[in-house]
């Protein structure tokens, strides 16, 4: 009996999983994971984030010395990375004024500190997420800002990266809803490039996916540590079954 | 006054240690009454490890909360970053947190696995009431914490949550707007909400807590344990008035949960150390966003250790009040063809009266009433069953399968709670609960029906 509702459970528990994995939705492109343990990667994201991202949006949870993890000393730090702030000790401030920032894009920037954990969902992890909103602003006229973008529709900010990655435009196809012929539908088809920027496709991919992984790190800096140490914990862990288990035959081999 | 002990001449010092403290206080009749000389049943099972688990639980999170409070703010404007900061600048803060959000869940699992096996063997039934209605008012405790403890990490779930089930409460008539007002402290959930709820969270449910897990372990150590088999194992004592089935606490369940704290241990540092947030069901992704008064998520949805019940809520529609409306109408009939003359007479007017009120008041709160409904009518079990056994073992193939099948329907109520409504999950949703509550309120009259198989006087024991 036992035996059928666990079996009862399971096919539910299979139900549920499959009814989940049916979601729809645009589809992300996939943030190559393993570079978020890949330092230099990380340093080169970092250095990106300051220059590009640090003007509006805050990381005001993260402290500049935590880099000391990616492999970055405080004089590095200093000479490199340290443009708004003083001390190596101190977050990741900004100097825009929030109420200014609203006027000119209609909302304020968000903190960045952990970005990449809130943009998580059905479609893929937060970092999925961000490497395709990077890559995906195109030009389009009837916003203010003169910008658009697939993974976030009508955002609010520019793409500040157009120097790195030129501009584009995006193609869409009008089609009929075939679940309801009365609407149209804009189907996403390919972008064609304006004006080159100064990094290649190739090499513009490359450096969002090192400011991804960094923005990834930023999120959570002890997830690097909290993998390792966790290795070590399950070893021990399983060690102590085995004797567990033992210990408790020992003890019930007399019980009859 | 037990009489005063001399230890005998040239004891150890540890027995004259021992001694010196039996005088004054009963730590050795206390270590054997509830430990070495406490007899449970032989032949428990793997389903009998999630009690004491659950007492993992329990103080992992009372230790992991104390450290959190430590560094933790309950101000609204400093909740959201004060949390960034323990998973940032506090050493181990990370491992503190994950281990205080993973155990939040964690405890749900136990308790609900642990609820289940009461329910399997039949361990409320006499002389077990005051145990299994001592652990309802756990649970329901638990699901305090649950919810207080939520708001306080300050995100956009834990805001629009609060946001919601307080608002649940402006459902009940008259007296709910007030009511919501009270809870909140202010007129949306605001700093006096969190300054409350961090309040009740670490100082009023965890007192009561400790106390309602002191009361649920003595009433069960007076008792005794039930077993799956349902046998009572007191009735059949040796000479020193032991029970033959019975085996002394500690060492041998000791050992035993030992080995069971180890392999669950595996699995919660598992998700600790890989999966923290689990896919978004233990931290949601929307709650690293800090709350936003003004910016209402897309989609709400409690944590999920809450969605069968948030399903119930939500599946009570004007249709399903209708429904309910036809099932008390179609009750009280059967009452007036099947009951005698003052049954007749109670079941109309109680009918007609359940009907005008389902009627009068918004859907909304007789949602609300199910959702309470369905945790409440948990305490009534014990008087619900009337079954001739007690263990799922003697009962009759079906009631299996009905068990089976009101835990199919209770992990899709879970599931729907944390989809976004939809016309069919609204459905099923809906025969969910309907099976729910019809699964207690005429289990007086299923669990009596069928053949049952005889009950053995001892308990079926395998050595191992």
């Amino acid at each position: 009996m036992m035996k059928k509702l666990i079996l009862g459970v399971l096919a539910s528990l299979w139900l549920a999983a499959s009814a989940l994995a049916s979601g729809e939705g645009t589809p992300l492109d996939k943030f190559p994971t393993e570079r978020t343990n890949d330092l230099v990667a990380l340093q080169r994201g970092a250095k990106l984030f300051v220059n590009y991202c640090l003007n509006c949006h805050s990381a005001e949870y993260m402290r500049y010395n935590r880099m000391h993890a990616i492999g970055l000393n405080d004089e590095q730090i200093k000479d490199n990375l340290l443009f708004a702030a003083d001390k190596v000790g101190d977050t990741m401030k900004v100097a825009i004024d929030p109420v200014q920032a609203k006027e000119w894009f209609g909302a304020a920037p968000p903190d960045l500190s952990v970005i990449a954990r809130s943009r998580g969902g059905e479609h893929g992890s937060g970092a999925d997420y961000l490497y395709t909103y990077l890559r995906t602003f195109y030009r389009d006229p009837t916003r203010a800002t003169g910008w658009n973008n697939l993974a976030f529709p009508n955002v609010a900010m520019p793409n500040v990266l157009w120097q790195l990655q030129g501009q584009q435009s995006a193609v869409f196809a009008t089609g009929k809803d075939p679940h309801n012929p009365e609407e149209e539908l804009h189907v996403f088809k390919g972008f064609q490039t304006i004006t080159p920027g100064s990094l290649s496709a190739e090499q513009y991919n490359e450096a969002v996916a090192d400011l991804v992984a960094y923005m990834q790190w930023m999120g959570e800096p002890a997830q690097a540590t909290r993998v390792r140490l966790g290795v070590f914990v399950l070893l021990f862990l399983g060690l102590f079954t085995l004797i567990a288990w033992r210990l408790n035959a020992a003890y019930w081999k007399d019980v009859k | 006054m037990a009489e005063f002990k001399q230890a005998p001449v040239g004891a150890s010092r540890g027995t004259q240690f021992m001694t010196w403290v039996d005088n004054r206080f009963p730590a050795t009749k206390l270590f054997k009454e509830h430990m070495s000389e406490y007899y449970a049943p032989k032949n428990f099972n793997i389903w009998y490890v999630f009690g004491s688990l659950s007492l993992l639980v329990l103080v992992i999170q009372i230790v992991t909360g104390i450290f959190l409070v430590m560094h933790y703010k309950p101000d609204a404007a400093l909740a959201f970053g004060s949390v960034e900061y323990i998973m940032r600048d506090v050493p181990w803060g990370w491992l503190i947190r994950y281990m205080h959000s993973t155990g939040a869940s964690a405890f749900f699992v136990v308790v609900y696995l642990h609820m289940f096996r009461g329910l399997l063997y039949g361990s409320y039934r006499k002389p077990r009431e005051l145990v299994w209605i001592f652990g309802c008012a756990i649970f329901l405790c638990l699901m305090a914490e649950g919810f207080f403890g939520y708001l306080l990490p300050w995100g956009q779930m834990s805001y629009w949550g609060a946001q919601v089930i307080v608002n649940l409460f402006a459902a009940i008539p008259f007296v709910g707007p007030d009511l919501a007002l009270l809870i909140r402290g202010d007129y949306v959930v605001g700093d006096a909400t969190l300054n409350r709820f961090f309040s009740f969270h670490v100082i009023a449910v965890p007192l009561v807590l400790l106390g309602l897990v002191v009361a649920h372990i003595i009433a069960l150590h007076e008792v005794g344990s039930n077993n799956p088999d349902g046998v009572e194992i007191k009735a059949t004592k040796d000479a020193n008035g032991v029970p033959l089935d019975g085996i002394a606490f500690h060492p041998y369940y000791t050992v035993h949960d030992i080995l069971a704290v180890s392999v669950f241990l595996v699995v919660f540092s598992a998700i600790i150390f890989f999966a923290p947030e689990m896919g978004g069901y233990f931290l949601e992704y929307n709650n690293f966003i800090p709350a936003d008064p003004l910016k209402t998520p897309l989609h709400i949805a409690p944590v999920w250790y809450f969605t069968p019940f948030y399903s119930m809520l939500r599946a009570t529609t004007d249709t399903m009040v209708d429904v309910l409306c036809v099932i008390t109408g179609l009750a009280a009939l059967l009452a007036v063809l099947k009951g005698s003359g003052k049954v007749k007479v109670g079941a109309v007017i109680g009918a007609v009266v359940l009907i005008v009120l389902m009627k009068t008041f918004d859907a909304k709160f007789w949602g609300v009433v199910l959702m309470g409904g369905a945790v409440i009518i948990l305490f009534f079990l014990p008087w619900l069953d009337h079954s001739p056994v007690k263990s799922i073992r003697y009962r009759p193939g079906w009631h299996s399968a009905l068990y089976a099948i009101f835990v199919v329907f209770f992990l899709i109520l879970g599931y729907l709670g944390i989809q976004p409504p939809s016309p069919i999950g609204t459905l099923v949703a809906q025969t969910g609960t309907v099976f729910y509550f019809a699964f207690f309120l005429l289990m007086p009259w299923w669990s009596r029906m069928g053949h049952f198989k005889p009950v053995p006087q001892r308990v079926v024991f395998q050595a191992h």
